[in-house]
């Protein structure tokens, strides 16, 4: 691959390196006097190159938490930065992937459309612009459809649509929000071996936000588990698994199911405690492996 | 095309030619001065404006319509943005504007014949004051009703205020922009009649006005057939255009249906 990812002018941090650094970021929302702690004190970081999931039950902050990270919404506190400048605004080294593909791709724009617009105030050469477009949409399966429009595709290939718009804007961090959540089964499994493709050729940095334990086992380089509320972090691990990855073998290692029920059991321990009358009874004993 | 949707067009075909006919037999032997044989009215409207009228009466009228439509259409679009994307403008004109446009367009009329006159600039201000309104509103309605996620697409992406407004701003609203301005169009119609009734000599209005108060129900009733036929005819050019600039919203609220 060309030098994808890089932006003249500015040295990107090599593969290893620290690239996002999340510290002590907190928020919290004040409505009717009273405040609302969505986030607490979070720490953690992504180093270029890597493929870090952020796992938590539902309902725990995670939207708002990329929201505050992609300079979206302003965090209460704490401090965030991206190859060592701090995130006030949205950078330009970020791209994210929506969880809702239909609502993040601009119904009255073509597919290829849809990838140039970011691209219009980059003020690339014509040239520069067709070829990210044309390599992008070949990288995700999707050569065939630049003159469709988004509607006129399947949910998962929308998703498609939505993380080729990304790559063409070749960001240093990818960020995913949820970004399978509503796609079938099948669909999610050829998106999840996209990502990991997309790491490999790009050397693109991951950041997914994800509910769903085993998709992050299956990505991830490492975990962050993220755990009720206000959000903190419960642990890093980092998963072992050999790569390169594959849907069929990576999920019948030991080591996958190993790692998969410590995840598991973090999160349904974490989801117990702030609510004791309702929840102890629904998990007991909170560390079982799924049935 | 199948069998339901032939019957359907022909129905719209034949319902109409129906009803003429039936006003053609009925009226034929009319001696009522007010509804006078609707071969008389047609004899008369072909008189009159193919073409003797068309030029001096006929143009002014159309062209007053179309003038004070677009000025309409493009500060309405103007304010509208302006209002839905500045809150203290938003603040400050929104008041105003709901105690102006709850007053009846026709009712404008005499106040601006006292400040303009009776000339074109007074209808072709009429049309404009009343025509701005629903276009205005239904952008301020559009733009609020952007999909949040279209925003954020366009802030991670760090677009420029300029695309941020063009780009995705006003094709999302477009929708809404023109059914407003369809509602618009209406009114323009309506105003320009009106302002051609008050005081004005030149006009399909002020002939139609004319006919009716010098006992002429056959030239009255020409008018009238004429100001149906340009008011049906500028709404199908409006829909035609409507389908082509929005062929996106078209096509994709079909298939959702058909989903």
């Amino acid at each position: 691959m060309s030098t994808l990812g890089t932006r003249t002018g500015t040295t990107s941090p090599r593969p290893g390196e620290l690239l996002l650094k999340v510290d002590g970021l907190a928020k919290s929302y004040t409505s009717k006097g009273k405040r609302t702690d969505i986030i607490g004190n979070l720490t953690f970081s992504v180093n270029a190159g890597e493929v870090v999931c952020l796992v938590g039950p539902s309902g725990v902050g995670k939207t708002t938490l990329l929201k505050c990270l992609a300079g979206l919404h302003p965090s209460t506190g704490g401090e965030m930065s991206i190859d060592g400048r701090r995130i006030y605004s949205p950078p330009p080294e970020m791209a994210l992937v929506f969880q809702d593909y239909s609502r993040s791709l601009m119904p009255w724009l073509t597919v290829e459309k849809n990838l140039r617009l970011p691209l219009r105030h980059l003020r690339l050469p014509q040239s520069e612009v067709r070829t990210r477009i044309l390599d992008a949409l070949a990288a995700v399966g999707l050569s065939h459809a630049a003159k469709q429009y988004p509607w006129e595709l399947s949910g998962g290939m929308q998703q498609r649509v939505a993380i080729a718009r990304a790559l063409a804007y070749r960001p240093e961090i990818l960020i995913m929000d949820e970004p399978f959540a509503s796609v079938d089964a099948q669909t999610r499994f050829d998106l999840e071996d996209l990502v990991l493709k997309i790491r490999d050729d790009y050397g693109m940095t991951v950041l997914l936000v994800t509910h769903d334990i085993d998709e992050a086992v299956y990505l991830s380089d490492r975990i962050v588990a993220i755990g009720l509320r206000p959000a903190v972090v419960l642990e890093e691990l980092t998963v072992d698994l050999p790569l390169p990855r594959n849907q069929l073998d990576t999920r019948a290692l030991p080591r996958f199911a190993e790692l998969r029920n410590h995840t598991l059991s973090l999160i349904q321990h974490a989801s117990a405690k702030p609510t004791p009358s309702a929840m102890e009874d629904a998990v007991p004993g909170a560390a079982g492996a799924p049935a | 095309m199948n069998t339901r949707k032939i019957i359907s067009v022909a129905v719209g075909v034949l319902v109409p030619i129906a009803l003429l006919a039936w006003w053609y037999l009925a009226s034929a032997g009319s001696l009522n001065p007010f509804f006078p044989p609707l071969r008389d009215i047609v004899v008369r409207f072909k008189e009159l404006w193919l073409f003797d009228h068309f030029a001096t009466d006929v143009l002014p009228s159309l062209g007053n319509l179309f003038v004070g439509f677009a000025i309409a259409v493009i500060l309405g679009v103007a304010l509208g943005f302006a209002m839905a994307t500045v809150p203290v403008l938003n603040a400050m004109l929104s008041p105003v504007v709901q105690f102006l446009r709850g007053i009846p367009p026709v009712a404008l009329i005499p106040i601006l014949i006292t400040l303009v006159g009776f000339g074109n600039e007074m209808r072709v201000a009429s049309i404009v004051i009343a025509a701005m309104f629903p276009t205005m509103l239904s952008t301020i309605d559009g733009i609020r009703s952007v999909e949040p996620g279209l925003k954020d697409v366009g802030a991670v992406y760090r677009f420029s205020r300029g695309d941020r407004l063009l780009r995705v701003y006003l094709p999302s609203s477009l929708p809404q922009i023109v059914s407003g301005m369809q509602v618009s169009l209406q009114v323009a119609f309506i105003v320009m009649i009106a302002s051609e009734m008050l005081g004005s000599s030149q006009g399909i209005g002020a002939m139609t006005l004319l006919a009716q108060q010098s006992f002429m129900s056959a030239d009255m009733w020409a008018g009238i057939l004429l100001l149906g036929l340009i008011g049906f005819l500028t709404n199908i050019l409006f829909d035609l255009v409507k389908n082509r600039v929005l062929s996106w919203y078209v096509s994709s609220k079909r298939l959702e249906r058909a989903a």
